[in-house]
């Protein structure tokens, strides 16, 4: 067997055994099902949002690198609402008083409700802020953004997601 | 000739670096001392009374999910409730106890808690207290680490 057909069959190889083995691309987690109470006394249920592109944030209104994302959120909610997206605001504040006065005065436009510690274990741990998940319209989690992040990341991210069909379409 | 030259170069030399002397202690009075994860992370091992008192000083739902083990929870520094719970829990310490404030919630430079714990600690007489310097956030750079970790309801 000269070199050239020892590589060959060395490729061959290392293509066949993962396929062999059963490993290919890893499936996306599933999304945890949820229900929270908004600051203003409504009931929001993860169910209610199937087929939606959605953006979970943890955040706190002391937290400077959270409020720095929340006007692109704001501005991300009102482009790509009425294409399907759907941002829920998880507040770890302890006082709902201070995020109700905080949604007025950044004119938020999208439910937000004081988070707990088995919400955020449910996600996996939320163990800094802010952390944001996109989930798409299958309820898989796309992306785990831990950290002020570019908006331009966000928006590109909830684009591509998109523009992939509802399961319910 | 070369004598009053002389006097007046350091003279001048005198006058231009006191106010960096100055600026330079100053800065050292507004920055915490600090400890870093690893050097904590050692301490803990020590037995009970040579451990540092810790306290956190970042958000609730962080510290259920995990914390130091034998942290105490204060709250958010940057609020009136936190800091005004730490002012309390510091004030039943003697003045030379071994303090460690810590946050976790946020990158180091951006982390809104850590100074203000710091000040009120040093402003009430606390010598040996000392800020942990956590780097991006306490998952990253203290659970992701392998360092001990507890879990619990908050004990606000």
């Amino acid at each position: 067997m000269n070199r050239l057909a020892q590589l060959v069959w060395v490729l061959a190889a290392a293509m066949l055994i993962p396929a062999a083995s059963g490993a290919g691309p890893s499936k996306p987690p599933r999304a945890p099902a949820f229900a929270v109470k908004t600051i203003d006394g409504r009931t929001l249920a993860s169910s209610a949002l199937k087929g939606n592109v959605v953006l979970v944030d943890f955040w706190a209104t002391w937290c400077e690198p959270c409020r720095t994302e929340i006007p692109a959120f704001v501005a991300l909610q009102k482009r790509y609402g009425p294409k399907g997206l759907q941002i829920v605001g998880i507040s770890l504040d302890d006082d709902v008083k201070t995020v109700r006065a905080f949604y007025q005065r950044f004119q938020m436009n999208y439910p937000v409700a004081l988070g707990n510690a088995a919400l955020a274990e449910r996600f996996g741990g939320v163990l800094g802020l802010p952390v944001a998940f996109l989930i798409d319209r299958d309820g898989n989690i796309r992306a785990r953004h831990v950290g002020q992040t570019d908006a331009a990341v966000f928006e590109k991210e909830i684009k591509d997601l998109l523009e992939k069909p509802s399961p319910r379409s | 000739m070369d004598i009053q030259n002389g006097i007046s170069m350091l003279l001048l030399t005198a006058a231009l670096s006191l106010p960096n002397g100055a600026r330079a202690s100053a800065s050292r009075a507004q920055s915490p001392r600090l400890i870093q994860p690893a050097q904590l992370a050692k301490l803990l091992s020590l037995p009970k009374a040579a451990r540092p008192v810790i306290l956190h000083v970042g958000f609730r739902v962080l510290y259920e999910q995990a914390h130091i083990p034998g942290a105490e929870y204060m709250g958010a520094a940057s609020e009136a409730a936190g800091l005004a719970r730490l002012r309390a829990r510091l004030k039943t310490l003697p003045k030379d106890t071994f303090v460690v404030l810590y946050c976790g919630c946020c990158p180091w430079g951006k982390c809104p808690n850590i100074r203000p714990a710091y000040a009120a600690a040093k402003a009430l007489g606390f010598a040996n207290v000392k800020a942990l310097q956590i780097a991006r956030n306490f998952g990253a750079d203290w659970v992701d680490q392998g360092y001990p970790v507890a879990s619990s309801g908050a004990k606000p």
